[in-house]
């Protein structure tokens, strides 16, 4: 992780998902088209995530998410939201929280509880997935 | 080839549109107190304690920035130490009362020393490590401005004094670091002397903008350093009343009137004289250019966007200090996103700090976690337009925006599309 004698505080990866999040939720409509729904994290620790999946023949579809937190939880989010575009659910609930840092190309072990945030809304989505079919 | 690459990365650093808004974190060195300062570095450089020719020059220049000080300060010259910091000024101040107590207690720490919830961690942490000696240490709350609370002080002062143990010192900032705060020292020193008690105020965040004559403030001790008024980083002094024993933290020479060893700091020195002196020079001219930008900015802030609490009093407050929450949203994104547009601001927010806790002063003043993660401070300073306010506003908006937009915490609280704020 290349953090020193840089400008920024995260990676560039972390930066250009934080300044430009991928796939998150732009219009509340877009719901009914999503079949399942996870929400992670609360306001004392200062990160809440909520993920919405389309699955389709056990395969994710599509995803929307909202994150409130920190530039790392919402860089993280995104990133994560592009990894399962197209994944089977067996290897969806197979991501971990390195796989996305590994993905931003590391983040400040203090930030590191952020991204995690990512993989238990994944699997709390599959969960409720699965709840309903 | 390697010409080029250092081209580039001076570009990057020098060409983006920087406007700082985070005085309270440091100043920049003002060109009068570098120029001031320069020749102690190359030509003058002895070291006062030498007995030749550069040495006394060095040493006459110490005595003359001292004076300069004691001046302003309304002080006898005696009665200032120059330190590394404004941390190293109250760990002085409060170590050395309680070392003092603990060599005439064979060791032991006896006595009790208050503090408020809301004073900077110098203070909070160095009274907490000297309760591993046996001291007990109060803190006293604050309401939600951030006002000290005067009965509960006067109260825990007099229990102790019934007990027939005098609080041995109480310690409360001039002004508060986050959220501008300006507690009533003069009250709070009438109180303390009342029941006998010492009064050290810690004056870095107030000494550009609020009097600082000693003796009218009734202080024991007090606190400055030089990286807040646009003197130098590493630089600091103590205040502290002739006739109050300390001892020092740091042995050797004795310099400092024996209570801070090592060769001093004379460009530092200098340039902390020149700062104070230009200070208190343009206080009262600066102080009314700062407090009405500062209500500009507020008020645009309020009008501009929904849902925003202004933290800490908007009555006893630093000329330069603009501290909001805003709800649904965290701040360490606020911070970077403006970040990316050259607007440099702090934040309260946990993320933005080495702990998992957001500022011990917004949890004091009463705000909830949420708002206490949102909170963001603009601090003003001598390059502070209402041109640079206005081009930060817009950006402060645009940022607010898009985060409340992706922010669950926002949305589902704020029907969609109707709030005025996601369009």
């Amino acid at each position: 992780m290349k953090i020193e004698g840089n400008d920024w505080f995260y990676t560039k990866e972390v930066k250009e998902h934080f300044m430009n999040p991928k796939n998150f939720l732009k219009n509340k409509l877009e719901i009914s088209d999503f079949n399942a729904y996870g929400k992670v994290g609360n306001m004392k620790c200062g990160d809440v995530m909520e993920l919405w999946l389309k699955i389709e023949k056990n395969k994710i579809k599509d995803v929307r998410w909202r994150t409130f937190g920190c530039a790392s939880a919402i860089a993280s989010t995104s990133a994560m939201s592009e990894m399962i575009k197209g994944m089977t659910l067996n290897k969806a609930l197979k991501i971990t929280a390195s796989d996305i840092m590994a993905k931003l190309n590391g983040l400040p072990a203090i930030k590191v509880h952020c991204s995690v945030l990512g993989d238990q809304a994944l699997r709390e989505a599959i969960k409720d997935y699965e709840k309903k079919n | 080839m390697v010409k080029k690459k250092i081209k580039r990365k001076t570009k990057t650093h020098s060409s983006a549109k920087e406007i700082y808004l985070d005085y309270s974190a440091t100043t920049p060195t003002r060109k009068e107190v570098l120029v001031e300062a320069l020749p102690y570095f190359t030509q003058k450089f002895g070291n006062p304690s030498s007995f030749h020719q550069t040495g006394l020059i060095a040493k006459n220049v110490l005595i003359d920035s001292r004076k300069r000080i004691a001046k302003i300060l309304n002080c006898d010259e005696k009665e200032i130490i120059f330190t590394g910091s404004g941390t190293e000024s109250i760990n002085l101040a409060l170590k050395g009362i309680a070392f003092k107590n603990m060599i005439k207690n064979n060791g032991k720490g006896i006595g009790t020393f208050i503090t408020q919830k809301t004073e900077h961690h110098a203070t909070l942490e160095t009274l907490m490590w000297l309760t591993k000696f046996g001291f007990n240490v109060i803190q006293i709350d604050v309401n939600s401005e951030g006002i000290l609370n005067l009965t509960q002080l006067e109260n825990d002062l007099a229990k102790n004094k019934e007990e027939g143990m005098p609080v041995l010192l109480v310690s409360v900032m001039y002004a508060n670091n986050e959220i501008g705060v300006i507690q009533p020292i003069e009250k709070i020193a009438e109180i303390c002397h009342k029941y006998g008690t010492l009064l050290h105020s810690d004056g870095c965040q107030g000494a550009e903008y609020l009097p600082l004559d000693v003796k009218k403030l009734d202080v024991d001790m007090l606190t400055l350093n030089g990286s807040k008024v646009y003197g130098f980083k590493g630089t600091g002094l103590l205040f502290k009343k002739r006739e109050i024993l300390i001892e020092p933290l740091i042995h050797g020479g004795g310099h400092e009137y024996n209570l801070r060893a090592g060769t001093e700091n004379i460009p530092g020195i200098v340039a902390l004289a020149k700062a104070l002196e230009l200070a208190e020079k343009e206080k009262k001219k600066e102080s009314a250019r700062l407090k009405t930008l500062r209500d500009y900015m507020i008020k645009k802030i309020k009008k501009e966007i929904p849902k925003v609490i202004l933290n800490g009093s908007v009555k006893d407050r630093l000329p330069n200090n603009v501290n909001f929450s805003f709800e649904g949203i965290e701040g360490e994104s606020i911070l970077l996103r403006l970040n990316e547009k050259g607007i440099r601001v702090s934040t309260g927010s946990a993320c933005a700090s080495q702990s998992l806790d957001p500022s011990h002063v917004l949890i004091s003043i009463g705000l909830p976690h949420g708002l206490a993660h949102g909170s963001i401070r603009f601090s003003l300073g001598k390059d502070s337009t209402k041109q640079k306010i206005d081009y930060t506003i817009r950006e402060l908006k645009e940022s607010v925006k898009f985060l409340r937009m992706i922010s669950p915490e926002w949305s589902n609280k704020n029907s969609w599309r109707n709030k005025g704020v996601v369009k």
